[in-house]
């Protein structure tokens, strides 16, 4: 997917242009293998196909463009940072790199050995000046998620302009009140960043588009309870995954087309495999391009995947900004406060207590099907990993089977998976 | 007649089944060339269906075509392979253990051999037959003899390390400081079955246990396992005669039933 006509953009956002190559090289083999290869795939996949190959390519470009018409980048990590308002802002929102092993050794000169592979990535990416996103950024946004993430922001500041967001840890009503503040705090910077005063009009503006955005995968995601399945786990996690790098209001439109699809496919009783495959239901860490190893695996071994519970998932998208109550505000204050009742609904880990996300694993683990869950840890993932105990005893208590996995980007472990994830699947089957 | 096949990290294993009885059994090592050990084993073999488990199994598909042309094979993970083979030889059995070359698996069976939940190293090859093979090596005893010898000794200081390579270094250091081979020996085989204990336990361990695999053999870990595991009288370990052909019986039974 490398284009040498992009070369010379690479080279002024100062890219290794022959690490970028291997990179690309490497991400367009492996796009093939796990991507291309799949059978009767959906013609809309096609946008999917399009903007993966131009991820680094047209999208940066776009990206450029906007800058030049005086449009501020910003980029993050994470489902805490509210779109909304950078929207707001007439700013660019995107994720930045992760996914993959990349600048590996470089990472560990700033992050401890035993750290995350999704931290370990992203500085990764960074160090070896391998990410045009990153290198695009006005301001990187990171937040309080995890003592991982938040310390190895420290050390990413000295390589980027760095905002940090503070996200709490508990949802009393203290805790409201902090991501309240947190909220305008925010708004104010972008304010500051681009020097554009943020009004009633432009939040309503921006909470069209992030919920329009994540109505068009609630409305796949919907589809999906369908037997047969109508679209492979691979496949829509590459949706979730790119709803992060691609233009909103495009995005929107593309995959409102892609569920029309869907919807026919549907109705002709036709699907991504035979009706009655054995279904599973994917939960736990983020997965970001091009983190494609456990859904790869899971269809290789005669199951499909038909939900992700995951913050490039369902947790992202789950809840909507309230649409009537926006419609009704008539101040700031009111939009920031329905932004913020938003935000405090997501379930991730770093919460305590938690357990919202367990009685949510269960219904989506209904409400699609899913005969059974794998659970997903990145290693060195505590918040996750601590999770999964709970989760399983959840499930269980449901009569739902689940199998707890840790791994990271490495494929050394494959194998091991394989025969692990296809055991999982023969004990669901007979 | 059916065939199973099990293509571990060390041996190869073949079992073809008649009328329900085992009428062959054949095991290689598995070598760099597994493929042609395969061949090998399977030559003038007309199986009506064979079923291949085992790390390897997907190199059996490969090779159909090539050992007879519409050949049916099918295959299994190690997991189910084991849970069936075990309920075939020990009805009554409720856990399986299997240590193999290079993983190890610990299984909880549900009525007719179903596999419950299950549990399986990650991809290190801590407390495995790599684990025995590896510090046997720092002995200078074949891996056969390792447990015999390991079983003299009296006293077992605690190796602490489970990591195969940091073991050895352990194993090193205790030689270093006098401390009686067969003890450290003995050491060696108790970090196995220590941490293998806790994988049985995170499935909820409940007796019969069948221990299968090639480190059944092994009488130093199966002695000390029976202690660790509190064994009541008359629940000692069941092992059977060729432990390490239990997976092969497995996929061959599944074979068989496949009908």
């Amino acid at each position: 997917m490398a284009e040498s006509a992009y070369k010379e953009m690479w080279e002024k956002l100062n890219l290794d242009i022959d690490a970028h190559e291997g990179l690309l090289e490497v991400l367009g083999k492996f796009y093939g293998d796990i991507y291309l290869s799949q059978q009767g795939r959906l013609q809309g996949a096609e946008y999917l196909d399009f903007v993966l190959s131009e991820v680094h390519g047209l999208r940066i470009k776009e990206l450029q463009d906007a800058k030049a018409q005086g449009r501020k980048i910003i980029g993050s990590f994470c489902v805490f940072v509210p779109e909304e308002l950078t929207l707001a802002a007439d700013a660019v929102h995107v994720g930045l790199c992760s996914g993959a092993d990349a600048g590996t050794e470089m990472a560990e000169t700033m992050v401890p050995r035993n750290t995350c592979a999704l931290i370990k990535s992203f500085v990764g990416f960074k160090l070896a000046k391998i990410c045009p996103f990153t290198e695009s950024c006005d301001v990187v946004v990171g937040e309080t998620t995890c003592d991982g993430k938040k310390k190895a922001y420290e050390a990413f500041a000295e390589h980027v302009n760095m905002y940090i967001m503070e996200v709490p840890q508990q949802k009393n009503a203290c805790d409201h009140d902090l991501l309240r503040a947190e909220m305008k705090r925010y708004m104010e910077e972008l304010e500051k960043l681009t020097g554009k005063t943020i009004g009633v009009d432009d939040i309503k503006k921006g909470i069209a588009i992030a919920n329009g955005k994540r109505k068009a995968i609630q409305g796949l995601n919907a589809l999906r309870k369908a037997d047969p399945a109508p679209i492979s786990g691979r496949d829509a996690l590459l949706i979730n995954q790119i709803s992060f790098y691609d233009d909103p209001v495009r995005f929107t439109a593309k995959i409102n087309e892609l569920c029309d699809e869907i919807e026919a496919r549907i109705e002709k009783g036709e699907g991504v495999a035979p009706k009655g495959t054995p279904r599973l239901l994917l939960a736990g860490c983020p997965m970001a391009v091009p983190n494609w190893k456990l859904p790869y695996i899971v269809e290789g071994s005669g199951a499909v995947v038909v939900g992700e519970e995951s913050c490039i998932g369902s947790r992202n998208i789950r809840d909507l900004v309230d649409e009537d109550a926006t419609a009704k505000a008539t101040t700031v204050d009111e939009l920031l406060d329905l932004l913020t009742d938003r935000y405090m609904k997501i379930d991730c880990a770093c919460f305590t207590p938690n357990d919202e996300r367990l009685d949510n694993i269960a219904d989506m683990a209904e409400e699609l099907g899913a005969q059974g869950v794998i659970h997903y840890a990145l290693l060195f993932c505590q918040p996750y990993s601590h999770e999964a105990f709970k989760v399983d005893k959840t499930l269980q208590a449901k009569g739902v089977p689940m199998l707890a996995i840790e791994t990271d980007y490495g494929m050394e472990d494959v194998e091991q998976l394989k025969t692990r994830i296809e055991a999982f699947v023969e004990t669901l089957e007979s | 007649m059916f065939a199973g096949i099990d293509i571990g990290s060390r041996s190869i294993e073949l079992i073809l089944l008649e009328d329900g009885g085992v009428v062959r059994s054949g095991r290689l090592p598995t070598t760099f060339d597994p493929a042609a050990q395969c061949r090998t084993l399977l030559d003038g073999v007309r199986p009506k269906r064979l079923v291949a488990t085992g790390y390897g199994r997907s190199l059996m598909e490969k090779l159909a075509g090539e050992l007879a042309p519409g050949l049916d094979v099918q295959t299994v993970t190690e997991i189910k392979a084991h849970a069936l083979g075990a309920h075939h030889r020990f009805p009554e059995a409720r856990t399986v253990l299997d240590i193999g070359g290079q993983d190890t698996k610990a299984i909880a069976l549900l009525p007719g051999g179903k596999v419950g939940k299950f549990e399986m190293n990650d991809r290190c090859a801590a407390g495995t037959g790599k684990f025995l093979e590896y510090t046997a090596g720092v002995f200078q005893i074949p891996v056969e003899e390792f447990g015999t010898y390991a079983l003299q000794g009296d006293a077992a200081p605690d190796i602490t390390s489970m990591c195969t390579v940091f073991a050895e270094t352990e194993a090193t250091s205790l030689m270093a400081q006098g401390e009686k081979p067969q003890n450290i020996a003995l050491g060696l085989h108790e970090a196995i079955v220590k941490r293998t204990a806790n994988m049985l336990s995170r499935v909820g361990l409940q007796f019969p246990v069948v221990f299968a695999g090639g480190v059944a053999h092994n009488p130093c870990v199966r002695e000390l396992l029976s202690r660790k595991l509190n064994a009541r009288l008359g629940e000692e370990l069941l092992v059977s005669d060729d432990p390490d052909m239990n997976g092969a019986l497995g996929a061959a039974l599944w074979a068989a039933r496949q009908s």
